[in-house]
């Protein structure tokens, strides 16, 4: 098989590795880097599972290649707590409003979210629903998701007022 | 009476590792030379499979191996998974093989796996194991397959009629020759998949020293799948040890065992390597099980004054080409549909028929939401026709409370009498009505339609089967760390189940669940059990825990009561201590309390009591305990583009005594999004071919969050007598009145025009033609 060697940074950290050039983003970050907290629910970009964030922005790792993020930084959900092990705002808020069941969608909607909060840190409810509307969820019915980031959104406009 | 945990919003104890992404579903699960299986999956709805040749797959870089039914069968006592529920109507037996090799009854049926290092070259490798097929006529849809003269699905059959029984009690003849009114409808109802996010997948490894063999899997029944495969291996149970690990989801489809989880453990004894598979999503809408079609014939008789005389009708319905579980859905489906009412006399003639599609079973709710949406389609064809209010009509039907218990004139398919335990059915739709202003609706709808909108107001009843016995294994176990260790047969998929238990034996035990270690869905730690379905884990586990938990309990006071020289009636457990009540200084660590009961060799135990501090239960509770709610639905109707919109779901939930509000708001509020799923979208659509024509998230849809309509969830609680913690099942209750509510609520909106809604889902395509008839011009 085909081969490049890619360096890409993800969660802070920079990883030189050779990888199949047809290998996706999401294999190779699960099976090649062993961070299997970004899943794959439908690996045809309709799910929203896999969904990490590329520069910033987020992106389905399912319908990337890992070679075409040669260069960028990823952030997956085991990027998201603090370097000391703090949770996120929004992982404590979906903990404490029951936002995820199966957990297998939350690592998608995290970080989604996580783009929403910080382009949009005072959402209205239904700008909450249209971020996730890409994030399919089969288990909360999305209503405690949608109230945990809701209150997400607040915890962190009085912890970090603009 | 206050408690520490029980009946508390506590936070989950499953939720920091998901949340942090260091969970561990299977395909997480990374063993050293663990080898990817692929499989080859027939493209036909039936053929014969003329030949099958693996070398060009076998001479690929990184094939270690391809094996056929053929090579299966050397090392299996049988090669079909015989895993119907036993019943006596059944006319076929059709068990699924666990890799096909002569006839190929549908798309997506495996033929041969695909051994490889890596799953891109398995699958690489599948599109070159090369086979001939006889293409055979196929047979897509039920109603077909019973006509004289139709192809048959297996061609080995002299017909497809593979299991026929009539359900009901009373006499309904004289109950509808002398009725006032009889109303009929045929009705047609599909349910599509399940659809967890995670697929199916597992992983088996034989361990070098010991040679037990271990199935990891996403599987709703861990305990089911172990012996199963010590049976299908001909090994004793000891030997064969399968775990569901985290379980993205199950709802139904799991409970099933699968030839591919047969086919993964062989593989991996025969190359004694680690053998991983996980289905992609396209895999799943061929190979995992779905529910399908049901097509209903029914009729109600009542009299002037809208009290039900009796029910009659038929029912056809979708098996699909095997059984992979048994009867359970249209069983459901004909038991469920008169519960909440009192109905003196019922018959349902049920034909299950087999298809070329993918085998039937169940998904959340269990054919229960179709038999309620029959029964409520008859009652607002009566009440229309009769000019009585819906809620009227229902109310003067409901089994009242001071009726309770209410035999009903049948059995589950165990065998076991109907009773529903408890409940007060008319209170909760008294409930339903008042909080979602269904007396002011015929205003606001007067006031839309005059703006040109179409809105309209709907409603549902259900009474549910919950808490499927015979009994569910909990041990309880105080540890000599201090901790205390739950081991269940129970198995986990999403509902809180360890948070369940730990709220249970917490209360018990001290009051904090973060002490509680629960072990879900691992034969190695525990000896009999189930699984998760029918709503039943935590009515039957529960139980289980919390008897084990008492009896913990009342050891650890003995044992307390010995060391602190103090009596046990006076003694209390309280975070991680025992103490004196009304001495707090006076007290001991569990953990000295569990290192006492280890001995000392050559020492005696305190109070010459038996070692150890552990209790294993199994509540035997064969009766299932009845659930009960009632759903006002609210839609918008768009004439122009025939799509519906649902504006409001008013639910009222009576569950019995509730353990965590939270989990179960989750569990009703998710269930009630599958059923505005199956009232408005999910299709799983088969052309004539027996060709599945939605097999991805873009064809197939799922809800999603803009399409959630807000909802007023509310409970009430009577307890069940039935077990000793007064609880009832949640996990689907939300999905069964959904179809019903959702299709009165689009016929009130169109009832200026006469649509009668008679299916589910009601797609865009099907209401426009409705609205075409009935004359409707935008």
């Amino acid at each position: 098989m085909d081969q490049r060697r890619i360096t890409i940074g993800v969660n802070g950290t920079s990883f030189s590795e050779t990888v199949s050039t047809r290998t996706t983003l999401a294999d190779f970050l699960r099976h090649q880097l062993r961070l299997t907290g970004t899943h794959l629910g439908c690996e045809h970009g309709v799910c929203g599972a896999c969904t990490v964030l590329l520069d910033g922005r987020s992106a389905r790792s399912c319908l990337m290649l890992a070679v075409q993020a040669d260069g960028h930084q990823i952030t997956t959900v085991e990027g998201l707590e603090s370097k000391d092990g703090v949770l996120h705002p929004l992982q404590q808020a979906f903990a404490d409003h029951h936002g995820l069941q199966c957990g297998f969608c939350t690592p998608g909607m995290l970080t989604t979210l996580v783009e929403l909060l910080r382009d949009n840190p005072d959402p209205s409810e239904a700008e909450v629903r249209m971020a996730i509307s890409g994030n399919l969820c089969r288990c909360t019915g999305y209503q405690s998701i949608v109230t945990a980031t809701l209150d997400a959104a607040k915890r962190m406009r009085t912890e970090h007022p603009a | 009476m206050t408690t520490k945990t029980f009946g508390k919003r506590t936070r989950r104890l499953e939720d920091p590792d998901l949340l942090r992404g260091k969970a561990r579903f299977v395909d997480d699960i990374h063993v050293d030379g663990m080898l990817h299986a692929a499989f080859v999956r027939s493209p036909h709805a039936h053929a014969k499979i003329v030949s099958l040749d693996t070398a060009n797959a076998l001479a690929m870089p990184g094939v270690h191996a391809v094996l056929t039914g053929e090579d299966l069968r050397a090392h299996a006592l049988s090669d079909r998974l015989a895993v119907a529920l036993p019943d006596r109507v059944y006319k076929q037996q059709r068990n699924r093989p666990i890799l096909v090799d002569d006839e190929t009854v549908y798309v997506g049926e495996a033929i041969a796996m695909v051994i490889a290092d890596d799953p891109y070259v398995a699958e690489d490798a599948v599109s070159r194991v090369d086979i001939e097929f006889e293409v055979l006529p196929a047979i897509s849809d039920c109603r077909q397959a019973l006509s004289p003269g139709a192809l048959n699905v297996h061609s080995d059959a002299s017909d497809n009629l593979i299991a026929e029984f009539t359900s009901g009690y009373g006499d309904v003849n004289s109950a509808f020759a002398g009725a006032a009114h009889v109303f009929g409808e045929s009705y047609w109802q599909h349910r599509g998949c399940a659809h967890a996010m995670e697929c199916r997948g597992c992983l088996a490894a034989v361990d070098p020293l010991d040679h037990t063999l271990t199935l990891w899997s996403s599987t709703q029944t861990p305990l089911m799948g172990a012996r199963l495969l010590a049976e299908m291996l001909g090994r004793e149970e000891a030997s064969v040890r399968v775990l569901a690990p985290d379980v993205g989801g199950g709802f139904g489809p799991k409970l099933v065992f699968y030839p591919e989880e047969a086919a993964v453990a062989i593989a991996a004894i025969v190359l004694n390597k680690p053998v991983k598979w996980i289905e992609d999503r396209r895999e799943h809408f061929v190979s995992t099980t779905q529910e399908r079609d049901q097509y209903w014939e029914a009729e109600i008789a009542v009299d002037d004054g809208g009290k039900i005389l009796g029910v009659r009708g038929s029912l056809l319905h979708d098996h699909g080409a095997y059984t992979a579980r048994g009867l359970t859905v249209p069983q459901g489906a004909v038991s469920a549909l008169t519960l909440a009412y009192v109905v003196p006399a019922y018959r349902m003639d049920v034909k299950v028929v087999l298809t070329n599609k993918v085998p039937v079973t169940p998904v959340r709710g269990a054919g229960q939401p179709q038999g309620i949406f029959v029964m409520e389609r008859l009652l607002d064809l009566a009440a229309r026709t009769l000019k009585i209010d819906r809620a009227d009509i229902r109310r003067r039907n409901l089994v009242p409370a001071d009726a309770m218990p209410f035999k009903k004139g049948f059995v589950t398919r165990g065998g076991i009498p109907i009773v529903l335990d408890s409940g007060d059915y008319p209170a909760c739709q008294a409930d339903a009505v008042e909080k979602a202003g269904w007396a002011d609706f015929p205003a606001r709808q007067q006031a839309a339609r005059a703006e040109g909108q179409y809105i309209g107001i709907g409603m549902a009843n259900y009474v549910e089967g919950t808490g499927r016995g015979p009994f569910e294994q909990v041990s309880v176990k105080l540890a000599s760390s201090g901790l205390i260790h739950v081991a269940t047969g129970a198995a986990a998929m999403g509902q809180g189940t360890k948070t369940m238990l730990a709220q249970i034996v917490a209360e018990q035990l001290g009051g904090v669940m973060e002490r509680v270690v629960v072990t879900t869905g691992d034969s190695a730690k525990i000896a009999m059990g189930f699984g998760g379905f029918n709503s039943r884990q935590t009515v039957m586990a529960g139980s289980s825990a919390h008897l084990a938990a008492l009896k913990v309990r009342q050891k650890i006071l003995q044992v307390a009561s010995h060391l602190l020289e103090a009596d046990a009636a006076d003694l209390d457990i309280d975070g991680e201590n025992v103490f004196v009540v009304g001495a707090a200084g006076m007290k001991i660590s569990l953990r000295q309390v569990a290192k006492a009961m280890i001995g000392s060799a050559g020492f005696t135990l305190p109070g010459n009591l038996a070692p150890g501090i552990e209790a294993t239960e199994n509540v035997v509770i064969d009766a299932m305990t009845y659930a009960n709610g009632c759903a006002v639905v609210e839609v918008a109707v768009d004439l122009a583009t025939a799509a519906v919109t649902v504006t409001r779901v008013v639910f009222v939930h009576d569950g019995g005594k509730i353990i965590n509000p939270s989990i179960v708001d989750g569990q009703i509020i998710g269930a009630i999004a599958h059923g505005i799923g199956n009232a408005l979208y999910e299709w799983m659509g088969y052309g004539d071919d027996g060709q599945p024509l939605t097999t991805n998230l873009a064809d197939y849809l799922l809800m999603t969050s803009t399409e959630m309509p807000p909802i007023s969830l509310s409970h009430r609680e009577s307890p069940t007598p039935l077990n000793p913690l007064g609880v009832k099942g949640v996990g689907e209750s939300g999905v069964m009145p959904i179809p019903a509510a959702v299709a009165s609520a689009v016929e009130d909106a169109l009832s200026p025009f006469g649509v009668r809604i008679t299916q589910v889902p009601i797609r865009p395509n099907d209401l426009a033609a409705l609205l075409d008839k009935a004359g409707v011009v935008v």
